[in-house]
Order: C-alpha cells, then structure tokens, then sequence
C-alpha cells in the first residue's frame, strides 16, 4: 500500500515539473530556515566545546536581593568571597569552578590596539570545562597560590599578538593593561555565544584587578557547578539552596537592605530563560515572538501549501472516484494524501538538509559568529525531521479533508 | 441479488430540480446478464450508480443479498463495493501514473492483500483478459480496447459477485466492442452478475434480460 502511495505521489511531482519546483523550493526555503534555526538553538543551549559536560552542570549566574516589602530589587553577579562560602564548599558536587563574565581589556603590539575579552577563573575551570590546549597548558592552584603573573590565551589572541608564527609561545610575555604575562598555554577559543567561557585571555583570579578580595555578596564573579552525574543535579541543586537558606537575613549590601536573597543553580537553558524572569511581561514578549516566528516559518508556508495542493488534489477527482469505488474508505484515501504530502516534505527536508549543510558551513567559516560550531547532529536531524513531519500534516489534512467530501459519482465524470 | 424498490433520484441545484429516476422497481438475480438500454440522459448510468452503491437514491431502498444498505456507513459501504461489485466504465478510468499491473492491484489494496499475492491475482486476472504481456506498460501505451481489458482485469481481481458496466464497448469499434462482449459472457458463464448500460442492441440481445428506461421510468 506504502509503495503504491509514494508511486503515486512521485508520479504527482512528475506531471507538472514547474509546480514541483515551486512547491518543493517553497518547502526546501522554509525548512532550512527551520533547520538553520534548529542548529543554532543547539549551538546555544546545546553540550559543546568546551562546555561539553553541560549536561551535568548547573550555573549560578545573579543573585537577586528584594527589600522587605518585595516592591524593589536588585540582581548581578556575586563577589568570589560568596561564592567561596556558598556554591565551593559543595560536598555533593564533583567540582565547582568560579570565574568572572567577559571583561575588557586592550593590548599593543606596536602601536596597534587589540581590543581583548578577559576573565578571571580558578583552576577548577579547566577542569569543568574541556579545552584543546593547543600549546602549554592551564594554571593550576600551585600559580594561583603564587599569585603568578601566566595567561592562557586562545589561538586567535597568539594569531593577533604574536603574528602567524608555528612555533610555540609558552612562556613569553604578553603585555595586557602595563602589566606583563608569560603565556602558559594556548587554547583553542570558545564561541562567543557561550559566555561562561569565551574570553580571548584566561587570568588566574589572584591576578591583579580581579577584584577576588571584594568583601560582601556582589561583585562579578558567577559559578558552574559540575554534578558527578546527570541524576545527581537535583542533588546537587538541594544542597547549593540549602547553603543559601543559611544566609543571615535581613542585611544591608551598599546600603542598599535587602530582606530576602534568591540564588539560582540551574541548568543552562533554564538559566538562559531564567534571566527573564525579573520580568513577567518581557518573558511573554520573548516567548510570544519566538511562537510568532515559528508560526510565520510555519504556518504561512503551510498555508500556501495547502492550497496547492487543493488544488492538486481536485486534479486527480478522477483517482479519488475510482479508489473510492473499489473500495476504499474515505479515512484510507485521506491517510493516502497525508501520506503523499509527508513523502513530498520529505523530499523537500532532504534538498534543505544540504542546503542547510551549506549555510551553516557558511556561517562557521564567515566569522560572523568567532569559533562558531553549528552541525548537524543527532538532536538537530531529529528536530528537523519532526518539523517536516509536522509541516507534511499541517499541508497535507485540509486538502485530504475536502477530498474526502466528494461524491463519487460526481468525482469519476470529472 | 440486487433489489430496488420505488426508487426515486432527484437532482438539485439552487433553482433547478432534475428528477432522473422516477419509480423504478427492480429484482436482478444472481447469475443474470442484464442490459440496460435507454436514449442519453435517460438515468442508465444513474441507475448503475444506485446498484453500485456509488450514489444514494432520494426516495426508496436498495437491498444488496437481503440487506439494506441505506444505514450503512462510509466504511461498510466501501467493504462492500470491494468485496461484492466490479466496476467497468466507458472511459476506462484507469490512473495514468500507475502501471497496467499497479492499477488491476487497486481492489485488493484494500482488503490488506500482501504484496507478493496482491501481484499474482492481478496477473491471473490480467492472463484473463489477454493482457499478461502488457504488465509494465502504463495506461497511455495501450489501445482503447486493452485499456478496457485492464479495467475488466480490475474489475475481475477480487472475485466480485456483481459486474456493472457502464457502455464498456461505447469507446471501442465494433471488433473490438465484440471482443469485451466474449469477455463478459465468459465471466457470466462462470457466475458473475452482470449488469450492462449500453446504447447498442446487437450487444443487448447477446444478454438474458433487457430493461429500458425512458425519462428516468422503466418502460420495459
């Protein structure tokens, strides 16, 4: 029966070459774009380099403090001291890094400025995290105990600093803000979209202006917290809200007196959308112009789809009379359609594959995006064929419906 | 077999009202070959509609061995065309896109026949008719009168108790027209219902009974 359907429908593409093409550039647009999308919400959220553990990890990102009668409250990062106290001394936890989000900095070589994106991390950092070191390799508590003046910087740094030189940099000076580094390894950089990690240039915190003494709960500083397993993150999570539920309350912070204090150790998407949370009305927004989207990449291709193949559909009455009359039940003849339209989707899914191979190719290697990673995977292939799956249907059971309402006396004179 | 009581089909548009069938009582036995004769617009094919459950009469009732079938739903209606009634039309009404093969299978699709003895019951059916040879040709290489062959070969492969024909040699000349005919009666001659709209009396006289119509009312 299945053969005999895809028969058909391939028959269907062949009869009129110009209308197949339209109808399946219509699908092939509107699922890349999809599948394009699809890539890069897995590049954003997704496990990958070098936060390749993400699946067990939590982040700790602000610190929310409301005064007593909740109408005001203040949020950011917290102070390397907190974090020391509350999320380090985790006993359930494999390990905790604490590092800072993305400072600036500048470099010359000459009297050319480098423009430099900086972060302050302990050693566990490397240690939660999965860098290619390149050349060297990372500081360790040994430097930060020294407080010893070393850097690990990314590949694109040594390129920008150094020159297009092969040979290793390890140990010579890089000069950053007047103060002088010795490279002690080099790595290669994390995509700019992963903010936990991405930096051109990596301090041990006990390097100057880290601010890592700052006394007090704020400061800059934020946590990834690695559970030993996947299952261990609800664990993991308990125990960090219970060291939070130890903090005296009410208390004064830059005179500011907060009466409650709220942490959250979430895993990265949830803490992504979580940064949304403050506000009601701009989680709506977000969300609702994430569904206006999809809609509109959807829905409209979907729309003109149907009526397509409507009309399509009413070109073959005939076929439809002649099943009909030797027995077939209109639910059959519709799964019939249904099933056409996904066969014809799917053409369409697999010209956008490549097509989306292509664009994300593109994107890598364009730079718009530094160390962009975007592929294909499993997850990506796997969304991507619901979608078409999905936009077969929505195309595919309105025209099936109007076909099943022809009489068959009716459909075999036409 | 087939009976038809007080049978009554009206046709209607927003300002217009078409009786095409007025009081036909009709008892078609098993085993018969009957012809049904009558000028254009007459309600032939109307009729073999109603038989053939492929519309629904206005007034009256078909009765199928014994049963009524105006409750029936979509599905039970379509078990039973399938299972009980072949149908050979004038313009052949064979898919194009699909092989001589693929079309004859059509019926037992939809009786979850497997693959393997869906193909050979389509070819035996095909052998039938003189047309094993043809196979894997599609519809637009034949000539009229295979096309017919096919849709014989179609209408045959379920074994159906009841043939209707709707002027099955009206398309085809007349040596060609005879060949269907020889066809027909050997399938009757093996115990098939057969019932036969067409406009030429040397083919009526070939079966046992002959019904005319004139105006949507039986006159003979």
């Amino acid at each position: 029966m299945l053969t005999n359907y895809i028969k058909i429908a391939w028959k269907v593409l062949l009869r009129h070459p110009f209308y197949t093409f339209i109808t399946l550039f219509g699908i092939s647009l509107t699922l890349t774009v999809l599948m394009v999308l699809t890539s890069f919400l897995d590049h954003l959220f997704g496990s990958h380099y070098p936060e390749t553990k993400r699946d067990r990890s939590l982040y700790v990102m602000q610190m929310r403090t409301q005064d007593s009668t909740r109408t005001g409250s203040s949020s950011g990062p917290m102070s390397f001291k907190f974090l020391t106290e509350y999320a380090k001394s985790l006993k359930t936890a494999e390990r905790v890094t604490i590092c800072t989000f993305v400072n600036s900095s500048n470099a010359y070589v000459g009297s050319q400025k480098i423009k430099l994106n900086t972060k302050y991390t302990d050693a566990d950092f490397w240690e939660v995290t999965e860098f290619d070191f390149l050349e060297g390799k990372p500081y360790n508590e040994q430097n930060i105990a020294n407080s010893d003046l070393v850097v690990v910087i990314t590949d694109d740094f040594k390129k920008q600093y150094f020159g297009n030189v092969a040979e290793s940099v390890i140990g010579k000076d890089v000069e950053i803000e007047s103060i002088h580094y010795r490279v002690i390894g080099v790595v290669r950089g994390s995509p700019v979209t992963r903010p936990f990690t991405y930096a051109d240039v990596y301090y041990p915190y006990t390097t100057p202006k880290s601010n890592y003494q700052r006394t007090g709960m704020r400061g800059g500083y934020v946590a990834i917290l690695l559970a030993k397993k996947t299952s261990d993150l609800k664990t993991v999570r308990d125990e960090f809200q219970s060291h939070i539920a130890r903090i005296p309350l009410p208390g004064v912070e830059d005179g500011y007196k907060y009466a409650y204090v709220e942490v959250k150790s979430e895993p990265y998407v949830e803490n992504f959308v979580g940064t949304l949370n403050g506000n009601k009305g701009l989680k709506t927004v977000f969300f609702g112009i994430i569904a206006f989207i999809m809609l509109m990449l959807i829905g409209l291709p979907a729309i003109n789809l149907v009526n397509v193949n409507v009309s399509r559909i009413m070109e073959r009455a005939s076929e439809i009379g002649i099943r009909k009359a030797f027995g077939a039940p209109v639910r059959t003849l519709m799964w019939q359609f249904i099933i056409e339209n996904i066969f014809i989707t799917l053409i369409g899914g697999g010209i956008a594959l490549v097509l989306t191979l292509i664009v994300i190719q593109l994107i890598n290697s364009s730079g718009i995006i530094a160390y962009a990673d975007l592929t294909i995977n499993l997850n990506v292939f796997l969304v991507s064929l619901l979608v078409c799956l999905v936009f077969g249907l929505l195309s595919g059971v309105l025209p099936a419906l109007r076909m099943s309402k022809l009489k068959i006396a009716e459909a075999l004179k036409s | 077999m087939i009976n038809l009581t007080n049978i009554e089909k009206v046709y209607r548009t927003s300002s217009i009202e078409t009786l095409a069938l007025n009081n036909i009582n009709l008892n078609i036995r098993k085993g018969e070959f009957v012809s049904i004769m009558g000028p254009s617009g007459c309600g032939k094919s109307t009729l073999l509609n109603i038989m053939g459950l492929l519309d629904e009469p206005s007034k009256g009732t078909v009765e199928l061995d014994g049963q009524r079938v105006s409750t029936y739903h979509d599905k039970e209606l379509a078990r039973l065309r399938n299972e009980k009634i072949g149908f050979i039309f004038q313009s052949f009404h064979l898919i194009n896109d699909l092989s001589v093969v693929d079309n004859v299978e059509i019926p037992l699709l939809y009786r979850s026949t497997n693959g393997k003895p869906r193909q050979t019951y389509a070819k035996e059916a095909l052998e039938k008719v003189g047309l094993s040879n043809r196979i894997k040709h599609f519809p637009k290489q034949l000539s009229g009168g295979q096309k017919q062959r096919v849709a014989i070969a179609r209408a045959i492969v379920g074994k159906p108790e009841i043939i209707l024909a709707d002027e099955p040699t009206g398309n085809l000349d007349s040596a060609m027209g005879n060949e269907i005919m020889n066809i027909l009666q050997g399938l009757n001659d093996e115990g098939a219902t057969i019932i036969m709209v067409t406009h030429d009396e040397t083919m009526a006289k070939r079966t046992h009974r002959l019904i005319r119509l004139f105006d949507g009312t039986q006159v003979q």
